[in-house]
């Protein structure tokens, strides 16, 4: 197989004239990392809300949790994103719909992308916050309430504190998966990285360049939040605590 | 102080507490002692509402803890209470352990908050010890800044749930030490406990109870000198053997 190398294609003007090929990549570099904080933004808020709500003594509270949990753990990424961005603009009220239907094609991507990868990680995220909660002593709760904390007062001050410190390290896994998993967003249109590789090979024919230019950058991204959740877990790390030091 | 009415409590199917009558009056110490399982760290917790209790009441300096109306958060903050683990908050250094519920539950403001702290860290011995965390200090340590922790409450009366039982032998002794002196200065006590030289030392009464039921609910002497259950008279055969 005879293949021509061409590092030189990055610098070359793109297709669209106003740009090069390495500035399409950082176009969609700049999404994908635009996408995965947001999303992750979500995914902890609401992870943590839901993975509470497994643990409180009612059965309401925490049976929705379960539910909502399983709904969003249960259905593949790429139905969910499917149904968020081609089903659910259909069920809103027509005018809603249609308001969201003449937006910018680009931040309706976005969008649903972003609720998408955010829900579907929050359920994630809920169930490590709910074994962080169940893996710490149960008199930890009693202590706190015992003191005359109030049970919301003893999640925020006791309990939550120490689960936080104990789930990190899955938690930085989780961290890791929503730069990954942004890349279905190409699917329904949006140019993150991954979709802008595939453009460079329409138009420049350098296959291989591309997708190693590609790989760096998704293992640059990953690098680095490996290394700044490593330098969270040292400052945040308990002095004496067992698996602390 | 507080008032033991005919408490009863089932999990399940399986009755732990049977119709449980007594009472703690002002500056009484009073020692629950018995085999495991037979219910006393159970009726402790009932005490300030840890654990539910479905029949009985019991109230505490005039307010019933098994009232849906009562606030329990409020009752709890005057009841100091001590575990078996100590449940220090791992995450806080030693002197945050002891200022976090004045701040958040009495609303006191930091500097007052802290010098009490300090105060109750040094009636304990550990005031060099305030800027560690809990994993720093040794159990019996840790145990004396529990007790520090819940005594910086103000507590109207204190409940100590098998305080030594989690500790080395030769740490037993400096918690207990604090635990008398404590006595000494007329704080209301309930102990669950099976340090029988503490219960000589300070007890007023001594609770025996067995299977969920107050087998025997005396004085101290009486207790110790004629124990008027055959249960009671092998346990105390067993545990003063040696």
């Amino acid at each position: 197989m005879s293949y021509n190398w061409n590092w030189g294609v990055f610098l070359q003007p793109s297709a669209s004239g106003d740009d090069t090929y390495l500035g399409w990549l950082f176009t969609g570099l700049k999404w994908t990392i635009s996408l995965s904080l947001s999303a992750w933004v979500i995914a902890l808020i609401v992870g943590s809300i839901i993975g509470v709500l497994r643990t409180v003594p009612n059965r309401w509270l925490s049976g929705f949790a379960t539910g909502y949990v399983e709904l969003f753990r249960n259905i593949p990424l790429l139905v969910q994103l499917f149904i968020w961005y081609f089903v659910l603009p259909e069920l809103l009220p027509v005018e809603l719909g249609n308001a969201f239907k003449q937006s910018n094609p680009l931040w309706q991507q976005f969008f649903c992308a972003m609720l998408c990868l955010g829900l579907f990680t929050s359920a994630r995220v809920a169930e490590q916050v709910r074994s962080g909660i169940e893996s710490l002593p149960k008199g930890q709760k009693n202590a706190g309430l015992a003191m005359g904390f109030t049970l919301p007062q003893v999640y925020r001050h006791v309990l939550m504190p120490m689960a936080y410190r104990i789930i990190m390290p899955p938690l930085t896994s989780e961290f890791l998966n929503i730069f990954k998993n942004s890349a279905v967003a190409t699917t329904i249109g949006l140019i993150e990285l991954s979709r802008q590789a595939q453009q460079l090979v329409d138009y420049t024919a350098q296959p291989y360049e591309a997708f190693i230019a590609v790989t760096v950058m998704y293992l640059l991204i990953n690098v680095t939040v490996m290394f700044l959740m490593r330098r969270l877990e040292e400052k945040v790390r308990v002095p004496g605590f067992v698996g602390g030091k | 102080m507080i008032e033991i009415k005919s408490v009863s409590k089932w999990y399940g199917e399986f009755q732990v507490l049977t119709d449980c009558t007594t009472t703690v009056q002002k500056s009484e110490v009073v020692v629950v002692c018995g085999p495991s399982g037979s219910g006393k760290s159970t009726l402790i917790k009932c005490v300030n509402g840890l654990e539910p209790f479905q029949s009985g009441e019991i109230i505490v300096k005039g307010t019933s803890v098994g009232d849906p109306k009562t606030n329990l958060s409020k009752l709890r903050s005057h009841v100091g209470m001590v575990f078996q683990n100590f449940e220090l908050f791992p995450h806080m250094t030693i002197i945050d352990n002891l200022t976090i519920a004045q701040e958040k539950v009495l609303g006191r403001n930091k500097e007052e908050a802290r010098d009490k702290g300090m105060k109750f860290l040094d009636r304990v011995g550990l005031k060099i010890q305030a800027p560690k965390h809990p994993g720093q200090l040794s159990g019996g340590q840790q145990q004396r800044v529990a007790i520090a922790r819940a005594l910086c409450m103000d507590p109207i009366c204190m409940l100590f749930d098998e305080p030594t039982s989690a500790l080395d032998p030769e740490m037993i002794n400096e918690v207990l030490d604090v635990m008398v002196e404590l006595a000494k200065e007329g704080m209301t006590m309930m102990c669950v406990t099976h340090e029988m030289g503490f219960a000589r030392k300070v007890a007023n009464r001594v609770i025996f109870m067995d299977h969920g039921l107050i087998v025997e609910d005396a004085t101290k002497d009486d207790f110790f000198g004629t124990p008027r259950s055959d249960r009671a008279q092998q346990f105390l055969a067993k545990i003063l053997q040696h």
